[in-house]
This record gives C-alpha cells, sequence and structure tokens, in this order.
C-alpha cells in the first residue's frame, strides 16, 4: 500500500505554548483516518500543517510525496480542505460558488463546466444550482463546501470538523460521500467530535494536548482502552446513585448516557446478575431495562484523556 | 424573581405562535402555529433537522423577533407589550454565533460580560471557577480569544453567557463543536439549573444530549410534529429497529451496507461495530430479510432516540413527496 502522508516529530509552538508535540504517523491512500482530541487538542493545527498553510516548529510531513515546509504551494495544490470556519460566499448561488473555486486552481471555459456540473452530481446538488447558498440549510451548506474541497480531484482531503452542528439525518447522507469518495480512492483525513462518526474511521489517531496518544482501529482501541464488560441500565434514580454505583466490588466505571446509565465491571471479579441486583438494592432506585452494550469511542475518549492527566501529574510530582 | 411570577405555574406560553418571512411567491412559514406550555424547572428540548424553525421560535420567546400571528408569554409577561422590560429581566438567549471580542483576552471577555450584566461577589467568583473548570479554560485566562480553537471559542461564549443565571435561559445549539468531556459537564450544570428552579430551552443537533432533556418537542418545517418525554417518544416508535449479524461470506459488510443503503426498504441504517443497524417500517422487515439472505440475519434491537427522528423525518419527507407528486 503507499502511504498518503507520512508525519515524523511534527510540532508547533506559538510563543512558548506547545499547540502540537512531536507526532509521528502515516495514512494510507484511500484510507479515511480520524483525528480526536478534546477542544485545543491540536486537531487543527496539524492540519493547517499539513495543510501546507501553517509552518511547523518542529519536525517533517510529506503529503502526496511533497515535503509541507519546502514545497507548501505544491501541497495546497494537491489537497482539498475544508476549514472548521465557513468558507463559502453567501452571497453566491450554488453554482458559482464552484466556478469561484475552480477559477483559483486555474480553470476555465468548458473544462470549468464540465467538472461544476460533475461536482453538483457528486455532491447531489444539480437541482439547487442556481439556489441562493444564503438560503441553504446547514447541511446542504457543508456538502456545497466538500464538493468545492474536491473540486480539482485532490488525492488527499482534509475535512475539519465538517458536520459540526448538522442533525442526524444530514450527517448520515454527508459520510455516504465521504465513504464513496473514499472507496474511490481518496485520502479523508477527517476531524469530528461525534464518536458516532469515528466508528466510520478505517484507524483513529487521539490526541490529548497535543501529543497523540494512540493510534488504532476503532475495535482496537476499545479493547485497549476500556477492558470489560459495560451493561446499559435504565431506570429511577440512576443518575443521582451513580456515586455509589462506583463504588460496588468489581465496577470499574459508571457514567451517565443519554437516560441511562453504563456500567462497567471486570468480569473475573462480577457478574451481570450480581451487579444489578447491588443496584437494585440502593435506596431510590428503580432498573427497568438492563442491556449489554458494546464500549464505544466515548469512553475511549474518556480514558485516554483521563490516563494522560495521571500521567502528567504524576511526571510533576 | 419577581412577586407576580413566581405564583404562576407556566414559565413559558406560547399560543398559536407563527413567524413567516418573505411574502407573496417567496413567503416562507418559518414556524407554523405554535402553542407550548413550559412549566417552571423544565428543561426542554427543541429537536429538528436545519430549516425547522428551531431558532426562529427561541428568538420570539426571547423577544427579538416579533411573531407574525399569535402569542408568547415568559414568566408571565408578553415581550412585545407594555411589559418588555420585564420580559428581557426574566429571560436570556445564548445565541448559536456569538461574537466575543477578539482581541480581549478569555478573562477580559468574561470580566466584560460580567460587568454587562451588573455582576460582582462571592457569587460570581464561584460561578466563574466552576465555568472555567468545565470548560478547561481555566489555564488559558491570558489567551487572547481570537487565538482559541474552534470548540474552545465556543465554550467560551457559552460560559460568558452562563455568568448571569436568568429565570429562563435559552440555548441555541450551545453544544456544537464542543467535545464530549465538556459536553457531559455542561449538561450537568443545566441540570443544577434547573434544579433550582431555572426554566431551560435548548436546541441540540446530539441525539443523546435530546435524550437528556425533560421533554421534547421534535419539529419539522415549522411544526411540531411530536412531543412529550423522550423515553416515551422513543417507546412510541412503531418502525423496526434491527441489527444485521453478517453471513461468514466475503465482503459481507460492505455487499450488506451497499444493499442496505440502497434499498427502498430502510428508512435509515448505520454501522454498529462490527455489524449493521437498520430501520425499517415493521410491514417490511420480512421484505428485508429476503433481500439479506445469504449475507446476514436480522434480530430485532431497542430502539434509540436517534432512530426516532430518522424515522419521523423520512416518514415526513415520504408524505410531502407524494403530496407533490399529486
Ligand atoms: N495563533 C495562535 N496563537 C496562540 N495559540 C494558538 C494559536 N492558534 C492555535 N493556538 C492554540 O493551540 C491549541 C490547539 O488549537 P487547535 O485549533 O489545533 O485545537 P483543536 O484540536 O482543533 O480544537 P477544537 O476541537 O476546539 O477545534 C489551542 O490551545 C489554541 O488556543
Ligand atoms: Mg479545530
Amino acid at each position: 500500500m503507499t502511504k498518503s502522508i507520512v508525519v515524523e516529530g511534527l510540532g508547533r509552538r506559538f510563543g512558548d505554548f506547545v499547540a502540537v508535540r512531536d507526532v509521528s504517523f502515516h495514512v494510507q491512500k484511500g484510507e479515511i483516518f480520524g483525528y480526536l482530541g478534546a477542544n485545543g487538542a491540536g486537531k487543527s493545527t496539524t492540519i493547517r500543517m499539513l495543510s501546507g498553510l501553517l509552518a511547523p516548529s518542529s519536525g517533517h510531513a510529506r503529503v502526496a510525496g511533497h515535503d509541507i515546509s519546502k514545497a507548501p504551494d505544491k501541497v495546497k495544490a494537491s489537497i482539498g480542505y475544508m476549514s472548521q470556519k465557513f468558507s463559502l460566499y453567501l452571497d453566491l448561488t450554488v453554482r458559482e460558488n464552484l466556478e469561484f473555486f475552480g477559477g483559483i486552481y486555474g480553470r476555465w471555459g468548458r473544462a470549468l463546466d464540465r467538472r461544476v456540473e460533475e461536482t453538483l452530481e457528486s455532491i447531489g446538488m444539480r437541482e439547487l444550482a442556481s439556489t441562493s447558498t444564503a438560503a441553504l440549510p446547514g447541511g446542504l451548506r457543508q456538502r456545497l463546501a466538500l464538493g468545492s474541497a474536491l473540486f480539482h480531484q485532490p488525492p488527499i482531503v482534509f475535512l475539519d470538523e465538517p458536520t459540526a452542528g448538522v442533525d442526524p439525518a444530514s450527517r448520515r447522507e454527508f459520510w455516504k460521500l465521504i465513504r464513496g469518495i473514499s472507496s474511490a480512492g481518496t485520502t479523508v483525513f477527517v476531524t469530528t467530535h461525534y464518536m458516532d462518526e469515528a466508528e466510520y474511521c478505517a484507524r483513529i489517531g487521539l490526541m490529548v494536548a497535543g501529543t497523540l496518544v494512540a493510534l488504532d482501529t476503532p475495535a482496537a482501541l476499545k479493547k485497549q482502552w476500556v477492558p470489560g464488560r459495560i451493561l446499559r441500565l435504565e431506570g429511577q434514580g440512576l443518575v443521582r446513585a451513580l456515586p455509589a454505583v462506583r463504588g460496588l466490588g468489581g465496577v470499574v466505571e459508571a457514567q451517565s448516557f443519554g437516560n441511562g446509565v453504563h456500567v462497567r465491571f471486570d468480569p473475573a471479579r462480577t457478574g451481570d446478575e450480581a451487579i444489578v441486583a447491588s443496584v437494585r438494592a440502593l435506596p431510590a432506585v428503580a432498573v427497568h431495562s438492563v442491556e449489554a452494550v458494546e464500549a464505544n469511542l466515548e469512553d475511549v475518549f474518556l480514558a485516554a484523556a483521563d490516563a494522560k492527566a495521571e500521567k502528567a501529574i504524576r511526571g510533576a510530582a | 424573581m419577581t412577586a407576580s411570577t413566581t405564583s404562576r405555574a407556566l414559565s413559558i406560553e406560547t399560543s398559536a405562535i407563527g413567524r413567516d418571512f418573505g411574502s407573496g411567491k417567496t413567503l416562507n412559514r418559518a414556524v407554523g402555529a405554535l402553542s407550548l406550555e413550559i412549566p417552571h424547572g423544565e428543561l426542554f428540548g427543541l429537536i429538528g433537522p436545519d430549516g425547522a424553525g428551531k431558532t426562529t421560535l427561541l428568538r420570539m420567546m426571547a423577544g427579538l423577533l416579533p411573531p407574525t400571528r399569535g402569542t408568547v408569554r415568559v414568566e408571565g409577561f408578553d415581550p412585545f407589550g407594555k411589559e418588555a422590560d420585564h420580559a428581557r429581566d426574566v429571560v436570556g438567549l445564548v445565541p448559536q454565533e456569538h461574537s466575543l471580542y477578539g482581541d480581549l483576552t478569555v478573562g477580559e471577555n468574561l470580566d466584560f460580560f460580567a460587568d454587562l450584566y451588573g455582576l460582582d461577589g462571592e457569587e460570581l467568583r464561584t460561578r466563574r471557577e466552576r465555568l472555567m473548570s468545565i470548560t478547561r479554560l481555566g489555564t488559558f485566562l491570558d489567551r487572547r480569544a481570537a487565538q482559541l480553537s474552534g470548540g474552545m471559542y465556543k465554550k467560551l461564549a457559552v460560559a460568558c453567557a452562563l455568568l448571569h443565571q436568568p429565570d429562563v435561559l435559552l440555548l441555541d445549539e450551545p453544544t456544537n463543536g464542543v467535545d464530549p468531556p465538556s459536553r457531559r459537564e455542561l449538561w450537568e450544570l443545566l441540570y443544577e439549573f434547573v434544579d433550582q428552579g431555572m426554566t431551560i430551552v435548548v436546541t441540540t443537533p446530539y441525539m443523546d444530549e435530546a435524550t437528556r432533556c425533560h421533554r421534547v418537542a421534535l419539529m419539522d418545517r415549522g411544526e411540531i410534529i411530536a412531543m412529550d418525554a423522550p423515553e416515551r417518544l422513543v417507546a412510541s416508535l412503531d418502525a423496526a429497529v434491527l441489527e444485521v449479524s453478517l453471513a461468514s461470506v466475503p465482503n459481507a459488510r460492505e455487499r450488506a451496507t451497499a444493499l442496505v443503503e440502497s434499498s427502498e426498504l430502510v428508512i435509515a441504517s448505520a454501522p454498529l461495530g462490527a455489524s449493521l443497524r437498520v430501520v425499517v417500517e415493521s410491514r417490511n422487515e420480512a421484505a428485508l430479510a429476503k433481500a439479506l439472505e445469504g449475507l446476514g440475519t436480522l434480530s430485532r434491537t431497542a430502539p434509540s432516540f436517534e432512530d426516532l427522528f430518522l424515522t419521523a423525518i423520512a416518514r415526513r419527507e415520504k408524505t410531502a413527496a407524494t403530496k407533490e407528486a399529486a
């Protein structure tokens, strides 16, 4: 397999603040690579460096075969970039926005027209071509922004929180497009705060305070960071009882999730029935339903952030 | 709270409220005619796709946008009548797009908003500390707002707005771009607020947050299509939510995904760990099982709020499409 992105010891400081510290990884051609982390973890800063928009303070990276420090312009020409901030012209129509991007990449005349039509088709917005961008709902604006990023048919796209604020139905449509371009061979580097979207990624890199603390498939991350068995309980008084639940023998962790709670325990020390019985025995608690669930990536996220914080504290002591 | 308001049972009451934009051919009924009764201390969610009218409704409740028809009362006051000032005193809106002062630091922005709301003293200090711990911005007090990451900026904006505690708090997508740990803690704070009697109306694109509300209104194109406690809405879902257990044949997952995603029978689908999760109308369950023969088998699984949302919206779209065709 060919490597689309190769990152070695990449770092970036702002004054004496280290936003990205010694990050190394690589991404395969056509892979959907997810980059997760808390707010301020350094995701956008990494993306801006890999897009040739921000010079690194240390380390190296090659993107589509070009060195980001030595040939940032070549990098820019061979990637698509969808920024976390809104990047379309609201007073232009859908078609005009695409034409504008085409102009930036030096397309004109019939080649431009053809590519505009192709792009409209691929993002499913042909019927909306003459609509004013301002009138589009958020989900469609994001699709248009994706179309603009893909306009010059780059082998790699960087999508920085492409679905922030988008409703579930539109997010699924958006991810169908992403999976489509990935299976057509385009490398997708994406950040998101929706953990269900992270499940679509072949591999995930997890950033904590500027450092890459884990990198693996979603399944492997769950196994490594969230071992044990998880029961989802629904009923009454459960959220208030969480501190008591956390104190039960064999319980590793208990968290509220939607309108229920997730209790993770060590199956070598206790079992489903014992857990449910002890929770039921707590005062003012009623359990209406019990279901075994898979760990989700939010659990991984929380566990990894905790471990890093612990290490930092221990390191300082 | 003022004396005249404590005796009232309802915190927010709208009666056939609606708002149009444009006119003639381009008339857009952003909000139809909605009647809502939200009691004190309720955490009420407005959930719906883009363009459902959630922001328009919030802005009318806040007294920022006059309705085309109908009325609204907040703590008994009409924000568009003689009592507009009273209404404005009890309600706070946190808009979706905030503007902070980019060249002020995090700390200076907080000071600015505290001054604006006329806050000081011990209470302000504790609240401010709490907000800094939830947002994890406490170590960045000297950083200019313009240099914050996207999510940090959003969290600072929400924190500034939450410095003061109005009787009625309206939050328009407060957690877009906010990371999971902070989202969780922000919701814990909202629970504390409502426990103290505050009324909160919130919009969110996160379905896990929808289920954290006491009650939600599912909105689409200016109408409320369902309104109840989230768990009751989920329990009322009459579609079949299925898990596909994949057969051990080559590329089972890819083939099943392709089939499910292009099938007319399917309302919604998503990957579920190594398998797939699918929602279909109950009458289509057998047909889908047949279509998937050899690739996987179906079993029913517990529906989620997202299943409910996707089904409700898909059905509306189908009806709209048939109407248009007729
Ligand atoms: N120009 C700058 N000057 C100073 N600090 C900066 C600058 N740009 C970014 N930072 C800091 O670098 C850190 C990483 O920011 P970045 O935007 O990469 O985060 P992120 O992981 O994308 O977060 P989010 O999820 O909120 O988008 C933050 O602490 C941010 O404030
Ligand atoms: Mg970012």
